[in-house]
């Protein structure tokens, strides 16, 4: 039997067996940061849009989303800002699972993207924290775009030479996992946390068979050559910290004009 | 034959023994009695044609006999090489890349490839890619880049492969790479949805500079199978998820997640390969002219805005957070 303080001041790290509950976004900021409170939330007021007008067996998505936001304080499934992580500011985004499942869906995906551009023009490094079921299905089409958005964001930190580490948490999967998360230079995963592409309803509905049992936890994925590390969450904080100051030793002087872009056709260009 | 079909296909039988008839008894006069049926015909085509359903949609993107991506090419393309392999691990049948000529222009061509035959479709994976097949067409983009040629895509797929081998060789590190490649390719790139454009594994060869969409073609975030377990936790739902997705090509175009709708011959673009790619070569000579002659800066940072622009958001009162 443990008990619950003990539990919260491990970190939500159970001490017997090492199992990494879920954290909320608040929960990670703090373990994150050198100092909590100086984190600066960006864009806290974008919220959910309603573009295909549904209908859920259970209900509108508009009465989801204000369900969502009263139960966790958010207006998305993101959380974004900058703060202070081992001595260097960096932009952080870090996703809120308890709001529908972690879902993407538009305003999340510009959440996203404005974090990505918002590092680009302040030439920081960036850290995500990775938890949800994928994409949003109440927006559509429009939730699968943000897939491509959110990674073309990602994508060109690289060409102007920005660390990007994702730390991906329980659980990543499938439209997520699929974009913004695995175009990072350095991916984490938690211990024990799922992370795959096919949900094992989608699985179901696809190939109208039972998903596979194994389990697609960050050792699994890190032993197919994934993702790099598997790191405790005791230690987080200091491994995001020693990638960042190994790739980029120097932190750039903010609204320092961006270097020129990399050679396009170079294979060692990130995608 | 699909079902909402039926009614038509009573008429056709109807105007083909008639047909017959006049054949085997020429003094036969059906002039008048076979235009009088042609024209109902024609009629009540365009009239099923104007009142599909969603479903009925989904039904036509995934007809047997649909025009697949090879069928388009054979009739768009002058030259046609097929290239095989990743490099890495293996070729995927389920997508077909290559070399090709289009109206005297050098491009690059990759889609995904669905079979006609059960035997066919069971090596092609029912044009559902494995990570190496996404990489396969990912070399050729950036053999594209690197030989200044245009990219033409076709997205025909119910979704990407998502089975235990597929996770294993990082199907999601296959999509991200895919897109964040075409986002940032410095050539031009003209996606066409050409029948079923499925999830990730769609936009895995989705995003582009334009893109086009067949008439019955539908894209969707989900199968309306996988979006029916996910939200009604029954694929039996799929009807009802395939209205509440609009994935239909009208429906998208007033959303503004594509750019034009390529109109397909009556009856469907099974009914006629021919007109169906003869209207996607209107469409496309044109747009490759204009493409190509594009700065390859102002092309990337165009692609950039459009899909930056995709995501409908509003804004909260601040006191709820």
């Amino acid at each position: 039997m443990h008990y619950r303080p003990e539990f919260e001041a491990s970190l939500r790290v159970c001490p017997a067996c090492n199992y990494h509950d879920r954290m909320t976004a608040a929960e990670r900021i703090a373990l994150l940061l050198d100092d909590p409170p100086s984190f600066r939330e960006l864009d806290a007021e974008v919220t959910a849009a309603d573009p295909l007008e549904f209908q859920r067996p259970s209900g509108s998505y508009p009465d989801r989303v204000a369900k969502a936001r009263a139960l966790t304080t958010r207006n998305e499934a993101v959380v974004c800002g900058a703060g202070s992580l081992g001595g260097r500011t960096v932009a952080l985004g870090v996703m809120e699972f308890g709001f529908i499942a972690g879902s993407m869906g538009g305003a999340t995906g510009e959440k996203i993207t404005r974090l990505f551009e918002y590092a680009l023009r302040r030439r920081l490094p960036v850290v995500t924290v990775t938890a949800s079921g994928g994409a949003r299905q109440d927006e559509g089409l429009f939730a699968l775009m943000q897939m491509a958005r959110t990674t073309a964001a990602a994508a060109r930190l690289g060409e102007a030479g920005l660390p990007y580490v994702c730390v991906m948490a329980d659980p990543t999967l499938a439209g997520v996992t699929a974009s913004f998360a695995a175009v990072a230079d350095v991916i984490i995963g938690e211990p024990g946390a799922t992370i795959r592409f096919a949900g094992s309803r989608v699985v179901q509905g696809t190939l109208r068979r039972r998903a596979p049992v194994e389990d697609h936890t960050a050792e699994w994925v890190q032993q197919q050559g994934m993702i790099d590390l598997v790191v405790a969450r005791r230690e987080l904080r200091r491994t995001v910290a020693r990638v960042i100051a190994a790739l980029a030793p120097h932190p750039a002087p903010a609204h320092a004009p961006s270097p020129p872009p990399r050679p396009a056709a170079s294979p060692a260009a990130r995608v | 034959m699909l079902d909402f079909e039926h009614p038509l296909d009573d008429l056709r039988a109807r105007i083909d023994a008639l047909e017959r008839d006049a054949e085997a008894d020429p003094n036969s006069d059906i002039t008048r009695e076979l235009a009088i049926l042609q024209l109902e015909l024609e009629a009540r085509t365009a009239d099923l044609f104007a009142n599909l359903t969603p479903w009925q949609r989904v039904q036509l993107a995934r007809h047997p006999q649909r025009p697949h991506t090879l069928d388009f090419i054979e009739r768009l393309c002058s030259e046609f090489i097929e290239l095989h392999g990743d490099r890495r691990y293996g070729d995927d049948p389920a997508i077909t890349a290559g070399l090709a000529s289009v109206g005297g222009r050098s491009v690059v061509v990759a889609g995904h490839q669905k079979g006609r035959t059960t035997a066919d479709n069971v090596k092609r994976n029912f044009g559902m890619a494995h990570p190496e097949g996404l990489r396969k067409a990912l070399r050729l983009f950036d053999m594209a880049e690197r030989f200044g040629l245009p990219v033409l895509t076709f997205l025909d797929t119910p979704g990407a492969s998502p089975t235990l081998q597929d996770e294993e060789r990082g199907q999601s590190w296959a999509i991200a790479e895919n897109m964040a490649r075409l986002a940032r390719l410095r050539t031009p790139v003209i996606v066409i949805v050409i029948g079923e454009g499925g999830s990730g594994g769609a936009l895995a060869l989705g995003v582009g500079d334009r893109v086009l969409m067949l008439e019955h073609a539908v894209y969707s975030v989900a199968s309306p199978e996988a979006a029916a377990a996910i939200i009604w936790r029954d694929s039996k739902h799929a009807p009802d998820a395939a209205a509440a997705l609009r994935l239909t090509a009208p429906d998208l175009l007033r959303a503004g997640l594509i750019d034009r709708v390529v109109p397909e011959p009556d009856g469907g673009a099974h009914r006629d390969y021919d007109t169906a790619a003869a209207n996607l070569a209107n469409e496309l000579t044109p747009l490759l002219d204009d493409l190509c002659a594009h700065d390859p800066d102002d092309l990337v940072h165009a692609r950039y805005q459009k899909f930056r622009a995709m995501g409908e958001f509003t804004q909260a009162p601040a006191a709820t957070s």
